[in-house]
């Protein structure tokens, strides 16, 4: 065999981190070297990006990792051509997963509606309309959906409410305003199988009885806004689509609108503000939503990941669903992995999975090497769960007993190296900016708490600190009348509740053991490794590193503001960092 | 900042008209402007005001609530450090102080000389390469104190190539 013969179906994801990671080009240099590669989106495995899968006439899938511009014509030349696999290039995907919310993405091709509709696209609606609207919304309830952004309210419940709601118009409201720093499952969706979150809307639209739709997405995710877009179009194009509304009278039409950044509109009466040109200042319930909701009309507010299970539940029944997870938190999660694990990506468990499965099962263990410490669901409104607490199994109710939340799907693994005062501290300072302002508790109480927080990483905390987070963190969260006052404590809770010795290490010893809090810790050059080859000398900002040319550099500790540049300067890790307890008035020395 | 000449006051009515159906129109209507023009001069404000109706001060009070808003022109090179956790964890406030070495100015502010404005923002969902940059939006990843440092040295290099 001498050429392509076309034996090989080749896909290379292109989704916003697999571009960052440069997959256009090597989709580019496949396609010169005549591959026909086929773009798909997000497969899951961020960490081995940029990928290509390679799909053989037997069925076999073969997946290579960290691939260069300069690897594809190996790739093309072996592997295409004479049917070898190039070994070293291989990366295996991790099992464990069940693939359901996530069943197209890194399959379909993002950007056509043929390719979706082949792999059975709208033939969930395609059901869904050939019943009553009650026996849709029974499908849900048996299938036991409940929403994916956190809260995890059963999905019926909300869809029952709007469709016995009196109104002449009603919504369908696509929540795909991602917010919490670490998540990007929803984005991964609507970059990879856009539609499937559209036939969501559509058979959400026909249970309650509306006509119009909107996807409030965030504007920080171009790539995904580009191709919502694109899949709307082909939808008002499709003559598939435009059968079906002409047979069955339904008829839906969806539009965008893209967040303008404020955290607080994934509260879902903060996002109907937005969409209707205010600030995005949550309100009072009830009414809910599902009454009296935008422009003052019943409507339905999914997440994009809730809805994107919808289609496959009408599709396959609900026991297709139901029949993965625990007793009360039914069917599977999709979460992001990042951190400090090897193998970071997007993965889709069944409720129930564990912690320690879900870290080294899945995502191949610690990737510093480091103990693992903790994982952090649910971003600025979860907790931390420690490593201790591993096997527990994640889904709400298991969740929420340890203080922790499933939340929309964010997973932070920590190791050693992660101060979790500094980590509490971080999500505070992020609550305090995103707060919007209406509840005293929520605006007066985030700031305190972290200057508190502020005060005990810089050295000068006292133990009755830790009694005043406690006491201001409970009442945040009972004098808030959204979502967010009523969560954001629990980053602090949950560290003060499970790390506590490491709160006590700041205020007396005043040291940070894991040398992350910069007024607590030093930099210093080590004798025996210092080449004196003036690296550090010429990356210090402040000239606080002297010495000769060939002989050890110091570091002026006064002057030095330990930003750390001279460590990653340094070429032969000759510069080392200090935190050590400070138990008497005398400085410790290493 | 943006002089009001009747080319931009044309361009500014335009979009306004644009969106003067849509409901709840506000929002919508300053993204256009700021995607036209690179920020929201305060000039724009009043001219929607006038135009539909919508109190300048409440539409103040949107640009200033929303993070995307600018009320100021970007500098040449527009670098966002991204804070997501995975990206704290990896060290983006050492990443933001070497760019704020580099650059000369304060993170949230455009350097003097209007080559640079660094911004921080809460993520931009590339967790896995923590810690993440965009520079005029294209994302670099996998990034120590040493590497911005040289980055905002090749895009200065650039410059002084451009205007001999």
């Amino acid at each position: 065999m001498t050429s392509i013969d076309g034996r090989y179906e080749v896909r290379v994801g292109l989704a916003s981190c697999s571009i960052a990671a440069g997959a256009s080009r090597v989709f580019r240099a496949l396609d010169e070297a005549g591959a026909a590669p086929h773009t798909t989106g997000c497969v899951g495995m961020c960490y081995a990006e940029p990928l290509i899968e390679v799909i053989g006439p037997d069925g076999q899938h073969v997946w290579y990792g960290h691939v260069e511009e300069s690897d594809v014509q190996r790739i093309v030349t072996n592997h295409l051509i004479q049917g070898e696999v190039v070994a070293d290039l291989q990366v295996e995907r991790p099992d464990g997963q069940v693939r359901f919310a996530l069943r197209n993405c890194g399959i379909v091709d993002p950007e056509d509606i043929a390719s979706y509709i082949e792999l059975g696209g709208y033939a969930g609606l395609q059901r869904a309309l050939s019943m009553p609207p009650e026996a849709v919304i029974a499908d849900i309830q048996d299938a036991g959906l409940r929403g994916r952004g956190g809260a995890g309210f059963p999905t019926h419940k909300k869809w029952d409410l709007a469709r016995e709601a009196v109104g002449d118009q009603k919504y369908v409201v696509c929540n795909a305003d991602e917010g919490d720093p670490g998540a990007f499952m929803d984005r991964s969706i609507l970059e990879s199988d856009p539609h499937s979150v559209i036939e969501g809307m559509m058979i959400a639209g026909y249970a309650i009885g509306a006509s119009i739709g909107y996807v409030y997405v965030r504007a920080e995710y171009p790539l995904a806004i580009k191709r919502l877009r694109r899949a709307i179009t082909q939808t008002q194009e499709s003559e598939y689509l435009g059968r079906l509304a002409a047979e069955s009278g339904f008829h839906f039409a969806v539009s965008i609108r893209e967040g303008a950044g404020a955290f607080v509109c994934g509260e879902e009466t903060a996002l109907l503000m937005s969409i209707e040109g205010k600030r995005g200042m949550p309100r009072f319930r009830p009414p809910y939503p599902a009454e009296k909701g935008l422009f003052d009309c019943p409507t339905v507010i999914n997440n994009v990941e809730t809805l994107a299970n919808v289609p496959r539940i009408m599709n396959d029944g609900p026991e297709s669903f139901s029949a993965f997870g625990t007793e009360r938190s039914r069917g599977t999660k999709v979460f992001s992995l990042a951190g400090k694990v090897q193998r970071g990506g997007l993965v889709e468990i069944p409720m129930g999975t564990t912690v320690n499965d879900m870290v080294f099962a899945i995502g191949g263990g610690i990737s510093s090497g480091k103990a693992f410490k903790a994982v952090q669901t649910g971003g600025p409104s979860g907790g931390c769960i420690p490593a201790h607490l591993g096997d527990t199994p994640v889904d709400y109710e298991s969740l929420a007993a340890i203080g922790a939340i499933m939340g929309s799907g964010g997973l932070l693994v920590m190791d050693a190296d992660t101060c979790m005062v500094d980590v509490a501290r971080y999500f505070l300072s992020f609550a305090r900016d995103e707060s919007c302002g209406k509840c005293t508790f929520c605006r007066v109480g985030t700031e305190q708490m972290l200057r508190i927080l502020t005060r005990i990483t810089e050295g000068r905390g006292e133990m009755r600190d830790l009694e005043i987070l406690e006491d201001l963190g409970a009442k945040i969260q009972g004098g808030s009348l959204c979502g967010l006052g009523q969560t954001v404590p629990n980053p602090v809770l949950t560290t003060l509740r499970f790390f506590r010795d490491e709160y006590e290490a700041h205020i007396q010893g005043r040291h940070c053991p894991a040398k992350q809090c910069k007024a607590l810790i030093e930099y210093q050059i080590l004798d025996d490794a210092c080449r004196g080859c003036t690296l550090c000398e010429k990356a210090c900002p402040v000239e606080a590193i002297s010495g000769e040319r060939g002989e050890t550099y110091t570091i002026d500790q006064d002057r030095c503001i330990r930003c750390g540049l001279c460590l990653s300067s340094c070429r032969f890790d000759a510069i080392a960092l200090y935190s050590e307890p400070k138990t008497n008035s005398l400085e410790v020395a290493k | 900042m943006e002089t009001m000449t009747p080319d931009v006051l044309v361009a500014v009515d335009e979009i306004i008209e644009r969106h003067r159906e849509t409901p709840g129109p506000s929002i919508p209507m300053l993204q256009a402007l700021q995607e036209t023009f690179g920020y929201v001069a305060p000039e724009f404000l009043q001219r929607i005001a006038a135009a539909t109706g919508i109190p300048a001060s409440d539409l103040f009070s949107i640009v200033t609530f929303y993070a995307q808003f600018r009320l100021e022109p970007l500098g040449r090179h527009h670098i966002q450090v991204c804070h997501g956790t995975a990206c704290h964890l990896a060290g983006a406030e050492r990443i933001t102080e070497a760019l704020e070495y580099a650059t000369g100015t304060k993170c949230g502010c455009t350097s003097d000389d209007r080559e640079f404005t660094i911004e921080k923002v809460a993520c931009v969902g590339c967790c896995s390469l923590a810690p993440v940059v965009s520079v005029d939006e294209e994302v670099h990843g996998r990034l120590t104190s040493d590497d911005v440092s040289a980055l905002v040295k090749e895009l200065r290099k650039q410059g002084s190539e451009m205007t001999p």
